[in-house]
């Protein structure tokens, strides 16, 4: 039975750990849009580019799939500070943050499973829904807009969520280039208090919530968005609202 | 004046020569039935006119439009591609497979197109798209997915589709070769109440009946070629060639 004194260290433990929660809210958000946006440019590049670059762009999804992430976020961090062209270059004030680098380590990464997934969803609508769009003369981006992306979509959420759901993880990977985010928090904690269980019990309990709340979002936007797969709609319910 | 009309359109896949210069011209009001075994061309050439597939060689016109493809021509370039959506909101097609999307209703699959190609106010496409629903006989479906249909409900959804674009002229790819027999008799009801509006359709399909009784032209392909072609009546009372003999008593 835990004493009174044991619960206002978890208490403190928590409220501490909780104070970090911005920054891996951050490092996860900025990675997600940077590597989404990234990503769906490497789809297009591998799906429609001329063959040599869509040659190197499974090279780069091959090495960033490949390697871990920790040694690519060294690389990016500790690793391009080596060349005195990076430390002198334009980009070194973004270079030597902690933050930016841990964020540009997980863009690079996640954008090489995302543009997978994005490239599987693609392939996987249907030709002939595509081909019903050129007939009433659709073609480019409005074709993209209209048909081709929403059913993308809809295949590639299973697989997105899962994905988002490792990223989340993933960014406890940050605290090792001195992001003081929920682990580094964790590992600062403990480094005074060699209380290694509690610590990491509290900062575990927190991911577990982040994804919990993240899973439920992805899953309440799958069940909007596939009201098709499920039974008929009573005619009644949506007669006489107006389409969206 | 014609309303369509494709000259000597070739095509090839590969080393198979596909169509080896077919010929079709419309005028308003006009309903040719294209027959013909598999593997004559004749969906070949009826994707060809709407440029799903891009002809080898020949020429499309489509309510004075014209397009003239060959060796050479670069089908990439945007003025041409301009060209090529403008004709296809012409000519609607109606699929074998419906394709009708998936993840709109079925009043939004008959809006898409009036609404976001042609730039149409979006009430008036409604008030349109619920009347044509009402022709082809499925308003209750208003609200319904295409996965909720029957095959026969979504093909008289696919055709209210194409009529909701204004077509010219509708294209019909064996638009029964899906169906049950027994809801075959539902489409082929709304085809034929639309030639005796006075629409003009070219007709892909394996029902002689329809050919027979519905359609004002008949053209018969064989191999890539036109083996035979004029008005049913002639055509089935005295086939012009063997070949024509043999298909259409094959298909009785």
């Amino acid at each position: 039975m835990p004493s009174a004194g044991e619960f206002g260290f978890l208490a403190a433990t928590l409220g501490e750990l909780l104070a970090a929660l911005p920054v891996t809210l951050g490092l996860f958000l900025a990675s997600i849009a940077l590597g989404g946006v990234l990503a769906a440019g490497l789809t297009w590049v591998r799906l429609r580019g001329a063959p040599w670059i869509a040659r190197l762009v499974r090279a780069y999804v091959f090495v960033f799939r490949g390697s871990p992430l920790l040694i690519q976020m060294f690389l990016v961090f500790y690793g391009l500070a080596q060349f005195p062209a990076v430390r002198h270059g334009m980009l070194w004030p973004v270079l030597r943050n902690p933050f930016a680098c841990a964020v540009i380590a997980l863009a690079l990464c996640t954008a090489a499973y995302t543009a997978e997934i994005f490239r599987g969803a693609l392939l996987a609508v249907p030709v002939q829904q595509i081909e019903a769009g050129r007939a009433c003369g659709m073609s480019g981006w409005l074709l993209l807009r209209r048909i081709i992306a929403p059913l993308a979509l809809r295949q590639a959420l299973p697989a997105y969520s899962t994905e988002i759901v490792l990223m989340v993880k993933s960014t406890s990977l940050a605290s090792l280039v001195t992001v003081w985010e929920v682990t580094g928090v964790a590992l600062r904690i403990i480094s005074t208090t060699y209380k290694t269980l509690e610590v990491f019990m509290c900062a575990a309990a927190i991911y577990l919530l982040l994804n919990f709340a993240i899973l439920r979002l992805i899953a309440v936007l799958e069940y909007r968005l596939s009201p098709q797969l499920r039974a008929a709609a009573p005619a009644a319910r949506r007669a006489g609202a107006a389409a969206p | 004046m014609n309303i369509v009309s494709a000259r000597n359109i070739h095509k090839r896949f590969g080393q198979q020569e596909v169509l080896k210069g077919v010929s079709v011209a419309a005028n308003r009001g006009d309903v040719i039935s294209i027959l013909g075994s598999s593997g004559s061309g004749k969906s070949t050439f009826l994707r060809c006119i709407n440029l799903l597939e891009t002809p080898d060689a020949g020429e499309i016109t489509v309510a004075g439009e014209r397009i003239v493809l060959g060796a050479g021509r670069a089908a990439r370039s945007t003025r041409l591609r301009r060209q090529i959506d403008r004709m296809r909101g012409e000519l609607a097609m109606v699929f074998q497979s419906f394709n009708l999307w998936s993840h709109l209703t079925i009043l939004e699959n008959l809006i898409e197109g009036p609404v976001h190609v042609q730039k149409r106010a979006r009430a008036e496409c409604i008030a349109e798209a619920e009347a044509l629903l009402e022709k082809v006989g499925i308003a209750d479906k208003r609200d319904h997915y295409p996965a909720h249909l029957s095959g026969g409900q979504q093909q008289r959804a696919a055709i209210a589709r194409a009529l909701a674009m204004r077509p010219q002229a509708l294209l019909f790819d064996e638009p029964t070769s899906a169906l049950d027999p027994e809801l075959v008799g539902d489409v082929l009801r709304v085809m034929r109440a639309l030639a005796e509006e006075g629409r003009t359709m070219l007709v892909v399909t394996h029902e002689m009946s329809f050919a027979r009784s519905v359609s004002n032209r008949v053209m018969f392909l064989h191999r890539g070629q036109v083996e035979a072609e004029g008005p049913p009546d002639e055509l089935f009372r005295d086939p012009p060639t063997e070949r024509f003999r043999q298909f259409i008593s094959g298909h009785r």
